[in-house]
């Protein structure tokens, strides 16, 4: 697993879609250009979804990993402010 | 302020625009709007800003519910008739919205008291029915360098502009002076048809939550009309020169706020 720079982090696995999504947004509107986000996300519906969006939004998707729990890390720098 | 999990899926249609995103959600949570008249234009206003998260929400009327106001002042509800409108207003925007912190302030706009109402307050929503508050509440907003939207609604008409200090003419820049009283039906007199205080009303909400997230165009130099029985709208650009309004211009000769008279049937409440 590469290192990063995590400048905050977010746990999704709380909510539904699209909430998934906007818990995320709201993360990394807090966040600068080029900071790097960590996202704790559950399989299924919000790993297929919530890095299609944040790159659709135009973020870099680094890294996404499986933990041991069956959850999923995601690594997302911001682009733009 | 960071939201909850609820409020995130509250305002997630807003959040997602990225237009509104968090952080416009975060300045509708922390405006605050005055809606003077709690009627035809002021309940489908209060209903949306209320919905919208619009922290602090204050309404001024004097007036109790009535039977006939029923037809379109959505907002009120069979059972609130002979409650005060502000009372029965704040009790249905808090019941969609336990967010917002509602303001009532139960009695009528006048030269003595409007400045006082609106001090605290980002935005103002002229929500009123007739012309001698109509000016009074421009008058009012121009001094105290306030922006508000004006509105009005008669029979399947409405129109609506919104004044915001140095970007444009004032109520006053276009209509000069109230209409001789009698001269001019009232829409108690004339009719209004229900859903136009819907149509302009919710434009005018929307004009608030535009200037509070800073989003787009607003009706600053226009005045928007809409004819529903021909269904037209119409975005009339306003004259620029404001240098010679009694109010808004370089040297105004309205410096202190006057009550003009009404209509005797406006009278009788
Ligand atoms: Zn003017």
């Amino acid at each position: 697993m590469a290192e990063f720079n995590i400048t905050d982090k977010v746990d999704i696995t709380d909510v539904n879609c699209p909430i998934t999504f906007v818990k995320t947004k709201v993360a990394l509107e807090e966040l600068d250009d080029g900071d790097i986000l960590e996202v704790r996300l559950n399989d299924g519906e919000p790993v297929q979804n919530v890095p299609r969006s944040l790159k659709e939004e135009g973020h870099k998707v680094l890294e996404l990993t499986q933990n041991d729990d069956g959850t999923y890390r995601l690594i997302v720098q911001k682009v733009g402010d | 302020m960071a939201f909850t999990n609820e409020q995130l899926e509250r305002y997630s249609r807003h959040i997602i625009l990225k237009e509104v995103g968090a952080k416009g959600q975060k300045k509708l949570s922390q405006a605050k709007v005055l809606i003077i008249g709690a009627g035809g234009l002021g309940a489908p206003a209060a209903l949306y800003l209320a919905a919208a998260g619009v922290g602090t929400i204050g309404i001024v009327d004097a007036d109790e519910v009535d039977l006939s106001n029923l037809q379109r002042q959505v907002i009120h509800s069979t059972a609130d008739i002979g409650k005060p409108k502000v009372q029965s207003a704040k009790e249905t925007m808090e019941a969609i919205n336990p967010d917002v912190t509602v303001n009532t302030y139960h009695t009528f706009v006048t030269s003595g008291n409007v400045l006082d109402l609106i001090k605290d307050y980002d935005f103002i929503l002229d929500g009123t029915d007739n012309f001698p508050a109509k000016f009074l509440i421009n008058d009012a907003c121009v001094m105290a360098k306030k922006p508000f939207s004006h509105a009005g609604i008669i029979r399947f008409k409405g129109q609506l502009m919104t004044y915001v200090p140095g970007q444009g003419p004032c109520y006053r820049c276009v209509f000069k002076n109230p209409p001789p009283k009698d001269a001019v039906p009232t829409c108690k007199q004339a009719g209004v048809i229900g859903a136009m205080g819907g149509v302009i009303g919710s434009l005018q909400a929307m004009e608030a939550v535009k200037y509070i997230v800073g989003a787009g165009d607003l009706l600053t130099g226009y005045l928007l009309t809409f004819d529903a029985l021909k269904m037209e709208w119409h975005k009339v650009k306003l004259p620029s020169d404001t240098s010679k309004c009694a109010v808004c211009g370089d040297h105004p000769t309205i410096t202190e706020l006057v009550d003009y008279e009404q209509a005797e049937c406006d009278m009788k409440k």
